[in-house]
């Protein structure tokens, strides 16, 4: 079977985020895989494991997001691609997933393209099913369990209403989640062959396409209001007076 | 302006942001409902209630199951014969997917959980968040319709009219479907945290209550499971009074004390309820940007420096089996419960 799980490089999650400037800037915070893209690729290994065949990691990013790709090839992808180039800064999310559609296309096509549930940075959730629609290919979202027998990939989706079943004929686009279990860490053998890959990098010219514009764009950049309220502490000899201070206090707030 | 608002329900059950997304609309201009499903009379009819002008709506048994490419095409097919300037949709896994595609038929794109839109020189302008809310974004979308999903409680809801009605308009079904949906079990206890007012939240400080005794044969796995499920359930006792739902931590969830559907943080779900009380929870960045925007914050934890109360308005250094069910008591009293 042939497995494509596309992943993007964020900042760490623990990062210091802020708008400076007009940027947005993150210190010297380290650069990683999106931890939902590190779902993608354990639910493509796992696939792989079940059933055969070759994983490869896409991603479209700078340079540097050639360290997001060794993650995925030292947790045990068998290859990996880097779409690069400085037009691609500003795309969006429909330019991503005909970017990604391309170059999945000049991979060969797949049977089954795995992404993470979202962006850690733009955080929109939509390339997914974006990309689904550019190739004209079923999408299977939210897969918390993935079953593949002749030829079709079933799934229980997970959305807040409870578990959906859904099937679909390959090849199919896949976004899953959480339960899909934990990622496995790299293993020793697999950071070794990822720090010796040679991982290609494609240009939009490579996959015979222009820059995307954008359509939606960003005009202001804004650090969220700082938290003004001060912490008051609650105490009291037992439960029940520190429970009547706070209920007192909750109530005058007029939430309830 | 003339806007669409794509109401999403599920086997009927309309989520409320539907409404607000109808009251925001109408701050614009006029408003027509969208409603897609198999038998879907009582959503049309709601929408008329809520103030929409006109309800488009297809209704056919291909519809019964949300599947994303034939509602998606239904969709593109609507806006490009009708040609609307926005179209709102209430934030879910749906309307994620459904806006999506549509932004991919119609070239145009989406504006994802929005919590602020305004008019600048004739242009929408939408806040959103980014790095997991850390930095805020405005943001326009250049072509039409401009597509846009909003966060639920940040738009007011616009009072129901009984008396307001209408016929709702026809729409065809089109496009193919090509998934399968071949069944559904109800999650164990459904919860919809984006829309509860109240949210009171458990961590892995739950399970730690040593006087409780558990059943014997139990071994140490599913004694700290069936002890966090007494914990939670004194949890779910508070809720129950104010009238909100149980959230919890994701080392909570880890644990198999409560289902994924209860998570709040990062890879869970990020809520702005009226008040958020954390019981027995640290204050990790990602459970944190979860819930930073709620109104009003009460921590309870054993832990004096446990960074939770970095973020709370009322912090409370204690045991949660000994404050919690006081709470519970005291609101009670309090509320006339
Ligand atoms: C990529 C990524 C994504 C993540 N996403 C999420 C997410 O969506 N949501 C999320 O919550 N976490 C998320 N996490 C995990 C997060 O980093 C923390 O591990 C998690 O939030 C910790 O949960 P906790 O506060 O319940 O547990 P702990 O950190 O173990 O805290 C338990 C707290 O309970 C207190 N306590 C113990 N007993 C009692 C008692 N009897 N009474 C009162 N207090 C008591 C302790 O003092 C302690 O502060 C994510 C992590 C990563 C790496
Ligand atoms: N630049 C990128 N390169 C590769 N995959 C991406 C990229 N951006 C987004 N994706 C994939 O699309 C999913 C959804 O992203 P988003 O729509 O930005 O939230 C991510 O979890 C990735 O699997």
């Amino acid at each position: 079977m042939k497995i494509i799980a596309c992943i993007k490089q964020v900042p760490d999650s623990e990062a210091k985020v802020r708008a400076e400037g007009g940027q947005v800037t993150w210190g010297d915070a380290p650069l990683v895989i999106n931890p939902f893209d590190e779902y993608a690729v354990e639910g493509a290994l796992q696939q792989k494991e079940a059933h055969g065949g070759t994983v490869t990691a896409l991603c479209i990013g700078p340079e540097s997001a050639k360290e997001a790709l060794k993650h995925a090839l030292a947790m045990g992808a068998d290859e990996a691609v880097l779409v690069s180039g400085s037009a691609l800064n500003e795309i969006d999310s429909v330019g991503a997933a005909r970017v990604l559609a391309a170059a999945i296309q000049k991979i060969g096509g797949a049977d089954m393209v795995v992404f993470g549930r979202q962006t850690l940075d733009n955080g929109s959730g939509l390339t997914t099913a974006q990309t689904a629609r550019v190739l004209g290919w079923p999408l299977l979202g939210l897969a918390g369990q993935i079953k593949v027998q002749d030829g079709s990939v079933t799934i229980e989706r997970v959305i807040e209403e409870g578990r959906v079943t859904v099937s679909a004929k390959m090849p199919v686009v896949l976004s899953v989640v959480q339960s899909i279990g934990e990622p496995r860490y790299p293993s020793f053998m697999g950071i070794r062959k990822a720090s010796k890959a040679n991982i290609p990098v494609w240009s939009l010219a490579d996959l015979g396409m222009s820059a995307p514009a954008p359509v939606v764009k960003r005009i202001e950049l804004m650090n969220p209001p700082v938290n003004e309220t001060k912490i008051e502490m609650i105490t009291g000899e037992t439960p029940e007076e520190i429970a009547k201070t706070l209920v007192d206090k909750i109530i005058a707030e007029k939430v309830l | 302006m003339k806007t669409f608002v794509y109401v999403d329900h599920f086997k009927g059950e309309i989520q409320p942001a539907s409404w607000e997304a109808i009251g925001l609309g109408k701050t614009l201009g006029s408003v027509s409902a969208v409603v897609f499903g198999s038998s879907v009379d009582a959503v049309a009819k709601a929408a008329f209630e809520y103030g929409a002008d006109e309800v488009f709506v297809a209704d056919d048994p291909a519809l019964e199951d949300f599947r994303a490419e034939p509602y998606a095409s239904t969709l593109s097919a609507l806006a490009s014969a009708q040609t609307p300037d926005l179209i709102l949709f209430p934030i879910s896994a749906r309307t994620r997917e459904l806006a999506a595609m549509s932004a991919v038929d119609l070239n145009t794109g989406v504006l994802t959980d929005i919590f602020a839109l305004e008019v600048v020189d004739g242009a929408l302008v939408a806040t959103r968040p980014i790095y997991e809310g850390k930095v805020l974004e405005k943001a326009v979308c250049s072509a039409k319709p401009v597509m846009a999903s909003i966060r639920p409680r940040f738009f007011p809801k616009p009072p129901r009219d009984a008396n307001r009605s209408g016929t709702p308009i026809k729409v065809e079904v089109k496009g193919e479907a090509l998934t399968t949906v071949e069944g559904y079990s109800a999650s164990e206890s459904a919860v919809n945290l984006g829309d509860a007012p109240v949210i009171v939240s458990g961590g892995r400080g739950v399970s730690n209550n040593p006087s409780l005794v558990p059943p014997a044969g139990m071994d140490e796995k599913q004694a700290e499971i069936w002890r966090a499920q007494q914990g939670f359930a004194l949890l779910g006792e508070l809720a129950a009074v104010l009238g909100g739902a149980v959230g919890a931590s994701r080392a909570a969830v880890d644990g198999g004390y409560i289902p994924y559907s209860h998570q709040v943080g990062q890879t869970g779900k990020v809520v702005t309820p009226d008040l958020y009380i954390a019981c027995g929870i640290s204050g990790a960045i990602q459970h944190l940007v979860g819930m930073r925007n709620s109104k009003v914050v009460v921590a309870i934890n054993k832990d004096p420096d446990a960074p939770i109360f970095t973020q709370a308005r009322y912090g409370v250094v204690g045991d949660l089996f000994q404050i919690v069910p006081a709470l519970t008591a005291e609101f009670k009293k309090r509320l006339g419960k």
